[in-house]
C-alpha cells in the first residue's frame, strides 16, 4: 500500500517533469511564432542594417542633331556623400584639405545637412550629399585619401557636355529635382538630377532611362562586406533614348552668332516636315554655365539679366506679327472671294477710314493689284480689303460678327491663336480676340471694321509668336499645309510622335498662294527685302515692323527658300532695331544661304561682319 | 569480452544519436555563425568552427574513457571528487585572470577551463550519492538541509568567482529534490515569490506609474496572493467555512473600497488592497485559534511574506543585484529601452530571429549574424544563426529535437533501478532545461541575459566536454542498470 502510493506519486512528478520540459518548448515555440511570423517589423530592421542599397544611375540619352552630330554627351561628376553615423574618429581637418574648404564652410554645410527643415530626408545612417557635382579633377585629390575617412562615400553621376555652346534654352538643363518634382514622381529621389527646362525636360521619360540598384551588404561597423548574393538581386540601370533633334547644330550656331548683342529670335523651318532646323533666342548664353557646381550661382545672375536670356522669344515672346500678317489677309480674302490677283485699290499714302482720319502708308503708286500691295507692303490695301470682308458683304457674312469669325477661323487655321503644339514646354499662343470681346468693348452694333482696322495690317489686337510666323512660311511655301512644328526626329528609334507627323490641311486653294508667293518673290527681287538677295538662291520674304510703345520698333522678316521646291521657312525678329529691312533681312538671308549653300557668298561676308558686331543694347 | 559486448547492446544509441545530431548540428551552426561572406575557407584551426572541431574530436574521446570506466566508480569517488571541485573552485577565486571581473577562467597553457563546467557534474554526483544512500529521506530535515547544502555550496563560491549565471543553474537541481519527495509547494512557493517580484517591479516602476497616487504592482500582487490563500486554504483543509469567510471578506473589502474611494477619493485602492491583506490575516489567525491547524497561521505567514516582498522587491533590487544585472532585468520587462547599449544584445538577436521569418534565409544567408550585427553569435546567441538561417519551421524542429533529448533522458532516468543513477539522471535532465530554458530566453527577449550557453551547440571546448562527461557518464550508468542492487 505504501509502495504502491510511493510508486504513484513518483509516476506524477515524473509527469510534472515532462510538462515542464514540454511546457518550456511549448513556450518557445509560441515566442518564436511571435518573432518569426506574426511581427514582420524585423525582417526590415534586419534589411536596413545589413544592407546598403547604391543606386546605379543610368547613363542619361544622348541628343544628336539634325544629321547625326553629337550635341549633348555624358562626361562624369561626383556628389561626395557623408554617413554621419560612421564619422568615427573623422580627421575634419584632412578631409577639409582634400576638399579644398574651410573648416567654416565644413561646419556650415553639415549644419545645412543636420537641418531637417532645409534637409527633411536626414538620418544618421542614410549617405547626405555633402558636396555635389564636383568635376573628376577634384575628385582625383579626394579619391587617393578616401580610405582615410570613414563615412565618406563617392556617388558618380553624368552631367551634361555640350559639343558647341548653342541651343542653351533648346535643349534646356538638368538640375537637382524639387521637393514637388520628388513627391509626384516616386522614381526620384533627393539629390536626383532632372530635366528643369527645355527639351531635357520634355523629353525627361526618355532621356532619363532606368535606375539600377546594386545592394551592397555592411557589417555592424559600416564596412561594405562585399554585394548582397553575389550581385544576384543587382538590377542593371538602363540607359536613357538619345534624341537626335530635327535642329542643325552649325545653323543653330551661326543664328546665335548672327544674333549676338541683339534681342530677338531666328526659327527656320523645313516646310515639307515641320522640322525645325534652328530655334534660336537671342541673347543667347554657354549650356555649360548651367552644369555642375556653379549652376545655381550662374542661373540667378541669366535670370537677373535685364535682356531676360532665360526668356526663350522663339515660343514665348508675343509681338504685333506687322506686315507679316498681310499674307495672312491676301489668302482669306482671295478665298472669301473678297478680292483677287488683279483687284485694284488706290493707296494715296494711306487709308481713310473717317473723313478726316488716316492709316497711314508709304509712297508707292497707285493704284496698285494684290501682289503689288505686297511687294510695296501697302497698308491701305488691305484696309479696303476689310471694309469690304467685314461692312460690305452682309449679304453672305449677316453682320461683322458673321464676317469676323469667318475670318477668324481662317486665322486659327493657319496656326495663329492658340499654341501650335510644339513638342518643347511653355511654348505660348497668340493673341486674336474673339468678335464676343469686341461686342463688349463696342456694343454689339458699335464696332465695324474701321473700329478695328489695325488688324488689318497685322498691328492692333494681334499677337503672335515668331514660331507662329515662320509657320505661316511653311504654311506658304507648302501652299496650303503645314506639319506642326517639332524639334525632335527620334527618340531612340522611334520615329517623333504621330501628331508632327500629320499634315495640317488649311481652307484655301493653291492658286490663292501661287498669288502670295508671287507677291513674296518680289519682295526680294525689288521690294522692302531687295538688299537680302542671295547669288544663285531665288527666295521669296515678307518684311514686317512690330510697333513697339516701349521704344524702337521691333524688326521683322519671314521668308523661304528656294522659292521652287522650298527647303526652309524663316522668320527672325530683331527687337528694338526698326524698320524690318535693315536687320531682320540681311540675317535671314545669311541664315538661308548658310543651310542651302553651307558656306556664305564671298561677297556677303561684310554683311554678315556688320550683322555679328551690330548690339542694340 | 562478452561483458564488453553486453556494455555495447545495452547503451542507449538513441541518447549517442541525438547527442551526435546535436553536436554536429551546433558545429554546422557555429560555422555559418563564425563564417565570413569574404573568407569562405573551411578547415581553418584558427576560427572558432575550425578550433570547435578539434574541441569536439576530442569531446568524442572523452566521451569513449567515460565509457570505458567502470560504473562503480562515479559512485565511489562521488564525494571526493566533490570536495576536490569544490577546493578547485575556491582556488580559482584567488588564481584566475580577471576576464570582465569575473575570476572563473583556469589558464594551462595556452587553454583555457572553465571549472564552474565541471562543478556541475560533481554535484551531481555528490547529490546523486547522498541522496540514494541507504535511508535517506528528505522528510528527513537534515537529509533535506544536506541535500540543500550539496547543491548551493558549490552555486555561493561561483557567485563568489561573479558568474552569476552560472551559479544560477545550480537553482534547477531543485527539481531533483522534488522528484524525489520534496513537497511541491515549495517550488509553487518559488515560483509565484519571482511572479511577485516581478509584477511589483513592473507595475510600481511602469513609465508614468508615478503620475497616479496608485501602487498598481501592489495592487495586482495582493489579489494574486488572496486568490492563492483561499486554493491554499481549500486544498490544504476543506474548509469551506472558512473559504467562504474568506470569501466574504474580499466582497466586503471591494465594495466598501470602490464606494470609499468614490466618496473620499483620497482613499485608494492600494489602501484597500492592503486592508484587504489585513483582515484577511486577522481572520486567518482567528480561525487557527478556533480550530488548532497549523495550516492557516502557515496562509497566513504566505500573505505576509508578500507584503513584506512586495515592500522590499524595491529594495532588494536596487542594493542586492548589480547594475548591469538591473538593466538586463529592466529590459526584459520592458522597463527600459536602450537598443544601442545594454539592450542592443537582445534588440539585434531578436531582430535575427524574427528576420529569419517562417522559412528561413537559407544556410549560410543569414546578414545579421554574419555582419556581426548579433555579439556572441557563436557562443551565447548562437541560436540566432538558427532563428534567421532556418526560420520558424527550423527553429521549432530544432526545439522539438531538444525537447525530445531531455524527455528521452526522463525517461531513460525513470527505467533505473539504481537511485543513485536515476537521481544523477534527474540532475542531468534539470541542467540541460535550464541551460535551454535561461538561453532561449535571453536570445528571444523573454529572460534577461545571463550568459550560459546552449549544451552542445555553443561555442566552446569547456562546456561541449563538460555536459559530455555528464550525458556519458549517465548513459555509461544506464547501460549497466541491470546489474546494480535496487536501493528504494
Amino acid at each position: 500500500m505504501q509502495y504502491k502510493r510511493k510508486h504513484q506519486d513518483s509516476q506524477s512528478r515524473q509527469i510534472v517533469m515532462v510538462l515542464l520540459v514540454l511546457l518550456v518548448a511549448l513556450l518557445f515555440v509560441v515566442r518564436l511564432f511571435t518573432l518569426q511570423v506574426l511581427d514582420d517589423s524585423f525582417k526590415e530592421s534586419a534589411d536596413s542594417n545589413a544592407f546598403i542599397k547604391k543606386t546605379l544611375y543610368p547613363s542619361r540619352g544622348l541628343i544628336y542633331d539634325r544629321y547625326g552630330n553629337l550635341m549633348v554627351s555624358n562626361q562624369p561628376i561626383y556628389d561626395v556623400m557623408l554617413v554621419m553615423r560612421e564619422m568615427v574618429d573623422f580627421d575634419t581637418l584632412a578631409f577639409c584639405n582634400a576638399m579644398n574648404i574651410t573648416r567654416a564652410e565644413f561646419d556650415v554645410r553639415l549644419d545645412e545637412i543636420k537641418n531637417r527643415r532645409k534637409n527633411p530626408g536626414y538620418s544618421r545612417y542614410t549617405p547626405q550629399v555633402f558636396a555635389s557635382q564636383i568635376t573628376y579633377e577634384e575628385y582625383g585629390e579626394l579619391q587617393e585619401k578616401l580610405f582615410r575617412f570613414p563615412g565618406v562615400l563617392v556617388q558618380q553621376r553624368v552631367a551634361r557636355k555640350y559639343t558647341l555652346p548653342c541651343g542653351a534654352l533648346q535643349i534646356g538643363s538638368l538640375g537637382e529635382a524639387s521637393q514637388k518634382q520628388i513627391d509626384a514622381d516616386a522614381y526620384y529621389k533627393r539629390g536626383d538630377h532632372i530635366g528643369q527646362s527645355g527639351l531635357e525636360k520634355q523629353y525627361e521619360n526618355y532621356l532619363r532611362g532606368t535606375k539600377g540598384e546594386e545592394i551592397l551588404m555592411r557589417d555592424v561597423h559600416g564596412r561594405i562586406k562585399g554585394k548582397y548574393n553575389d550581385g544576384a538581386n543587382d538590377v542593371a540601370p538602363i540607359p536613357g533614348k538619345n534624341l537626335t533633334l530635327s535642329l542643325d547644330m552649325e545653323l543653330q550656331a551661326y543664328g546665335e552668332k548672327l544674333m549676338q548683342g541683339k534681342m530677338g529670335s531666328i526659327v527656320a523651318i523645313e516646310p515639307e516636315t515641320g522640322e525645325i532646323l534652328a530655334m534660336v533666342s537671342a541673347p543667347s548664353f554657354d549650356p555649360e554655365l548651367l552644369v555642375g557646381r556653379q549652376r545655381s550661382a550662374n542661373y540667378a545672375t541669366l535670370a537677373a539679366d535685364t535682356t531676360k536670356p532665360l526668356f526663350n522669344r522663339p515660343v514665348m515672346a508675343q509681338y504685333p506679327p506687322g506686315s507679316t500678317f498681310k499674307l495672312v489677309q491676301a489668302l482669306i480674302m482671295q478665298q472669301e472671294n473678297i478680292f483677287d490677283r488683279n483687284t485694284l485699290f488706290p493707296c494715296k499714302n494711306g487709308y481713310y477710314y473717317t473723313k478726316t482720319r488716316k492709316l497711314g502708308c508709304h509712297h508707292h503708286k497707285s493704284p496698285i493689284d494684290l501682289p503689288t500691295s505686297i511687294e510695296t507692303s501697302c497698308n491701305a490695301y488691305y484696309c479696303y480689303g476689310l471694309r469690304r470682308m467685314f461692312d460690305e458683304r452682309l449679304d453672305k457674312y449677316g453682320s461683322i460678327q458673321g464676317a469676323y469669325n469667318v475670318w477668324r477661323d481662317y486665322v486659327f487655321d493657319m496656326g495663329f491663336g492658340d499654341e501650335l503644339g510644339i513638342d518643347y514646354p511653355g511654348e505660348k499662343g497668340g493673341v486674336v480676340y474673339r468678335s464676343q470681346t469686341y461686342d463688349k468693348i463696342y456694343g454689339k452694333r458699335g464696332w465695324k471694321s474701321a473700329t478695328i482696322i489695325s488688324i488689318a495690317i497685322g498691328q492692333g489686337e494681334l499677337l503672335s509668336t515668331p514660331l507662329q510666323i515662320a509657320n505661316l512660311a511653311a504654311l506658304i511655301a507648302n501652299k496650303g499645309y503645314y506639319y506642326t512644328p517639332h524639334l525632335v526626329k527620334k527618340v531612340g528609334d522611334d520615329l517623333v510622335d504621330k501628331t508632327y507627323r500629320t499634315p495640317h490641311k488649311v481652307d484655301i486653294d493653291e492658286k490663292y498662294f501661287d498669288v502670295a508667293i508671287e507677291g513674296m518673290h518680289r519682295v526680294v527681287k525689288k521690294g522692302t527685302a531687295r538688299y537680302g538677295k542671295i547669288p544663285g538662291i531665288e527666295f521669296c520674304g515678307k518684311t514686317g515692323t512690330a510697333q513697339n510703345p516701349h521704344g524702337e520698333d521691333h524688326s521683322i522678316f519671314m521668308a523661304f527658300a528656294p522659292k521652287d521646291n522650298p527647303k526652309i521657312a524663316i522668320s527672325v525678329y530683331v527687337e528694338n532695331s526698326g524698320f524690318g529691312a535693315t536687320w531682320a533681312v540681311p540675317i535671314a538671308s545669311l541664315m538661308i544661304e548658310k543651310y542651302l549653300n553651307r558656306e556664305i557668298d564671298p561677297s556677303r561676308l561684310q554683311i554678315e561682319k556688320n550683322m555679328m558686331e551690330k548690339s542694340f543694347y | 569480452m562478452p561483458r564488453n559486448v553486453n556494455i555495447l547492446q545495452k547503451i542507449d544509441w538513441l541518447t549517442i544519436g541525438l547527442y551526435l545530431f546535436l553536436v554536429v548540428f551546433g558545429w554546422i551552426t557555429i560555422y555559418a555563425a563564425s563564417y565570413n561572406f569574404e573568407d569562405t575557407q573551411y578547415l581553418d584551426f584558427s576560427t572558432n568552427h575550425g578550433k570547435q572541431l578539434i574541441w569536439i574530436a576530442c569531446a568524442f574521446v572523452v566521451a569513449l574513457v567515460v565509457m570505458m570506466v567502470d560504473s562503480k566508480f562515479y559512485n565511489n569517488v562521488a564525494y571526493v571528487f566533490y570536495a576536490l571541485m569544490m577546493l578547485l573552485l575556491v582556488l580559482t577565486i584567488f588564481i584566475a585572470p580577471d576576464i570582465k571581473g569575473s575570476h572563473s577562467w583556469l589558464r594551462i597553457g595556452s587553454f583555457q577551463i572553465q571549472p564552474a563546467e565541471f562543478a556541475k557534474y560533481a554535484t551531481l554526483l555528490c547529490l546523486a550519492k547522498f541522496m540514494s544512500s541507504y535511508q535517506f529521506s528528505l522528510d528527513n530535515k537534515r537529509n533535506f538541509l544536506i541535500s540543500l547544502g550539496i547543491i548551493f555550496l558549490p552555486a555561493l563560491i561561483i557567485i563568489a568567482q561573479s558568474e552569476t549565471g552560472s551559479a544560477l543553474v545550480f537553482v534547477s537541481l531543485l527539481l531533483v529534490l522534488f522528484r524525489e519527495g520534496m513537497n511541491g509547494i515549495f517550488l509553487v512557493l518559488g515560483v509565484l515569490v519571482v511572479l511577485f517580484f516581478i509584477l511589483v517591479l513592473r507595475y510600481n516602476n511602469l513609465p508614468g506609474a508615478a503620475e497616479s497616487p496608485e501602487i498598481y504592482g501592489f495592487i495586482i500582487t495582493f489579489i494574486i496572493a488572496l486568490v492563492v490563500a483561499i486554493v491554499f486554504v481549500h486544498l490544504y483543509t476543506r474548509d469551506k467555512l472558512c473559504v467562504r469567510m474568506m470569501l466574504g471578506v474580499y466582497a466586503l473589502c471591494l465594495l466598501s473600497g470602490v464606494a470609499l474611494h468614490y466618496f473620499y477619493p483620497s482613499i485608494l485602492y492600494t489602501h484597500i488592497a492592503f486592508a484587504t491583506m489585513g483582515i484577511t490575516i486577522v481572520l486567518l489567525f482567528a480561525r487557527m485559534y478556533m480550530i488548532r491547524r497549523k495550516t492557516y497561521f502557515l496562509v497566513a505567514l504566505f500573505l505576509m511574506g508578500t507584503i513584506g516582498l512586495a515592500l522590499t522587491a524595491d529594495y532588494v533590487f536596487n542594493n542586492v543585484l548589480a547594475p548591469h544585472q538591473q538593466v538586463r532585468i529592466k529590459i526584459v520587462l520592458g522597463l527600459e529601452e536602450d537598443p544601442q547599449g545594454a539592450g542592443y544584445n537582445v534588440r539585434q538577436s531578436q531582430i535575427a530571429i524574427g528576420s529569419g521569418g517562417v522559412l528561413g534565409k537559407g544556410y549560410l544567408n543569414g546578414t545579421q549574424t554574419k555582419l556581426s550585427y548579433v555579439p556572441e553569435q557563436d557562443t551565447d546567441f548562437v541560436f540566432c544563426t538558427i532563428g534567421e538561417e532556418r526560420g520558424f519551421l527550423g527553429s521549432v524542429l530544432f526545439i522539438a529535437v531538444y525537447a525530445f533529448f531531455m524527455i528521452r533522458l526522463i525517461f531513460l532516468a525513470e527505467r533505473q533501478r539504481s537511485a543513485f543513477t536515476r537521481i544523477y539522471g534527474y540532475g542531468l535532465v534539470s541542467i540541460f532545461l535550464f541551460h535551454f530554458f535561461i538561453n532561449l530566453g535571453m536570445v528571444t527577449g523573454i529572460t534577461p541575459v545571463i550568459g550560459i550557453p546552449l549544451p552542445f551547440i555553443s561555442y566552446g571546448g569547456s562546456s561541449l566536454w563538460g555536459f559530455t562527461i555528464m550525458l556519458f557518464t549517465f548513459i555509461r550508468l544506464d547501460a549497466n542498470r541491470m546489474e546494480v542492487l535496487q536501493h528504494t
